[in-house]
């Protein structure tokens, strides 16, 4: 089996190294960042942290050099997704291409650029410590199926996940895929968009405004019921479950912020009010959070 | 009528001292000045306030830190930020038994700290003049825009609008620009629901008043936000019976693109919220988009965009007290 990572940053490089502890998988990753690809061809592509080993991973900066893989896994971030994919398309003429990032709206990207495409939802975290070295900080489950609109078969999704199991990163294949996406949507438009407005983590921010980060989440749960989804978890039990675990978490969208780095809103509760908008269901503080999200990166642009 | 002799000015900050520079220049009128701090009140007790900018004025002050210093007043003039009234106030409690006190303070309800503390006659208030504290002693007049005034709604016959009148010439004759109005709300809600926008919006996404908070064209401009907070804060006034003088999103689109008329200058102004955050000190956003969140619960009008952007800020003033810890 052949795979090609898109995006080697944290996530993909948690994924592209179990599945190169395969034997039977061949993994190739595409990624820009030129030192990262050298380290990982020079030394491999190390672990550290939760798991502690070094995989052998054929890395590319040029997707040209990239041979024509059976699945792809895209965990770029979604602001670069379109041009992951406008880079990457040959590789999976005849792929199955799966999405591992953030929020809504990744998938109807690469079915344009795919055949067959896999919706899929992670939970493990990690950090990139040097180039080829990353630290696998949290482990967790991920879950993939077929995108609907332009689905890959569910046996494509088993055998995947499968081997990422197999490679030590544990998968599950469904039948229906959004209801664990969604969770996680709704779960990270309330801590990251909230995060990231009020500059608190997580736990900080519950005990602040958890009333605001709860009208939040109940505008996602109203668009997912309008959708027919099934949630996996209820997202106002998670919110407080991350309290207990996750008390001084900066979100990720809080991290971009500080580091004036250009962030995932469209994706989460940008994603969640235009697909509100677009099926009915009025969203008007997701679309204010996404509004304000957009106000501060256009802050950054200004000279003062 | 009490005629006005003597005039009390609680909180010698910029327009405080303002208000203190241009009524102590007059000949008529004894200026006296509470302030917060000993040195503050001694600089002012020897070398009066001076006025630049705008005006060139220099008026002797009585100033103290003890309100039993300065004597008889028949008008205060409470000129402390929001966050401050309500201390100010308590140590005003059992003096100055025949003045009437006037507020100038952003927002709304401030009112009601001063009554707690005595049963001055109230006459409420705003300013938009605005001046650069350059020492203790010393302010720079920046921006010669009004001051208005009007009957306390809650008690509208105390001190009765012949004396607002009269502080309103009186305002005027020493060079300040005053508008005294029958009936305030009008003019205090239009302000009042442009500012908790604007303001709050700004603190929140660290921009000053730029003309994205005008832009509508896309889904995801800031406008929109800005337009539906505000149509939510005319709601709550209409519901109060407030018909209000201007549109607050005309205001906006106003303010923003006077930019067009500075050469090369956009107009982008660091609302004073914005300044505080950045700053990193306590914001009045508990009586601006606060006191607005409050009204709409009186008259049971929903109000999600003032709620939502209330808490905002005060998550965002506990982000920096938690990094105070």
């Amino acid at each position: 089996m052949k795979v090609c990572i898109v995006g080697c940053g944290a996530i993909g490089s948690l994924f592209a190294a179990h599945l190169g502890r395969l034997d039977d998988v061949e993994v190739w990753a595409y990624d820009p960042y030129q030192a990262h690809v050298d380290a990982i061809n020079a030394q491999g592509l190390r672990l550290t942290g939760e798991s502690d080993f070094v995989a052998a991973i054929n890395a590319r900066s040029n997707a040209a050099q990239i041979p024509p893989c059976e699945f792809g896994i895209i965990a770029s971030k979604t602001l670069h997704t379109r041009a992951a994919m406008e880079a990457t398309a040959a590789v999976f003429a005849d792929g199955a291409v799966c999405s591992v990032q953030n929020g809504v709206g990744s998938e109807e990207i690469i079915a344009e650029y795919v055949p067959r495409v896999i919706m899929g939802t992670t939970f493990p975290a990690g950090h990139i410590t040097a180039p080829g070295v990353c630290n696998h900080d949290t482990g967790g489950l991920t879950t993939i199926g077929p995108f609907a609109a332009k689905p890959a078969s569910l046996e494509e999704c088993e055998r995947l996940a499968e081997a990422l199991t197999r490679g030590g990163q544990q998968t599950v294949a469904v039948a229906d895929p959004r209801g664990a996406m969604w969770t996680k949507v709704i779960f990270n438009c309330a801590s990251n968009g909230i995060g990231a407005l009020t500059r608190l983590p997580h736990g900080i921010a519950c005990d602040q405004v958890r009333d605001v980060m709860g009208s939040v989440a109940e505008e996602g749960i109203s668009v997912a019921r309008k959708l027919g989804i099934t949630l996996e978890k209820d997202p106002q039990a998670m919110i407080d479950y991350g309290r207990e675990v996750a008390y001084r978490h900066k979100p990720s969208m809080l991290q971009d912020i500080e580091a004036r780095r250009p962030t995932e809103i469209d994706s989460l509760n940008g994603g969640i009010a235009r697909i509100g908008e677009q099926i009915g269901v009025p969203c008007p503080l997701n679309h204010a959070v996404a509004r304000m999200v957009k106000a501060v990166e256009f802050s950054w642009t200004l000279d003062d | 009528m009490t005629e006005i002799k003597r005039v009390c000015v609680v909180g010698a900050g910029a327009i405080g001292s303002l208000f203190a520079g241009h009524l102590g220049a007059l000949r008529e009128i004894e200026m006296t000045v509470l302030t917060r701090r000993q040195q503050h009140a001694r600089a002012l007790n020897q070398h009066g306030l001076e006025v630049s900018g705008k005006a060139k004025l220099h008026a002797p002050v009585l100033a103290s830190t003890d309100p039993a210093d300065l004597g008889d007043v028949q008008l205060v003039i409470m000129a402390t930020k929001t966050t401050a009234v309500e201390a100010s106030a308590r140590r005003l409690q059992g003096h100055f038994a025949d003045a009437a006190v006037m507020m100038v303070q952003n927002g709304l309800g401030c009112e009601t700290l001063v009554r707690a503390m005595g049963d001055w006659p109230i006459i409420s208030g705003l300013t938009f003049m605005s001046g650069i504290r350059q020492s203790d002693t010393h302010v720079e007049y920046e921006l010669d825009t009004p001051t208005w005034i009007g009957p306390w709604h809650r008690q509208s016959d105390r001190p009765g609008f012949a004396f607002i009148k009269q502080v309103e010439e009186l305002i005027a004759a020493a060079g300040l620009v005053c508008e005294a109005y029958r009936d305030l709300r009008p003019v205090q809600w239009s302000k009042l629901i442009f500012n908790s926008a604007v303001n709050a919006i700004g603190a929140v996404t660290d921009l000053p008043h730029v003309p994205a908070f005008a832009k509508r064209d896309r889904l995801e401009d800031l406008g929109h936000l800005v337009h539906a907070m505000m149509a939510e804060g005319v709601a709550i006034a209409r519901a109060h019976g407030i018909e209000l003088s201007s549109d607050p999103w005309a205001m906006n689109c106003k303010a923003v693109s006077q930019g067009a008329s500075h050469e090369g200058d956009e107009y982008a102004h660091v609302t004073s919220m914005l300044n505080d955050v950045r700053n990193k000190n306590d914001t009045e956003v508990d009586w601006i988009t606060g006191s607005l969140v409050r009204a709409a619960a009186e008259v049971g009008v929903p109000a999600p965009y003032h709620e939502t952007l209330y808490r905002l800020v005060k998550g965002l003033e506990a982000s920096w007290q938690q990094r105070k810890d």
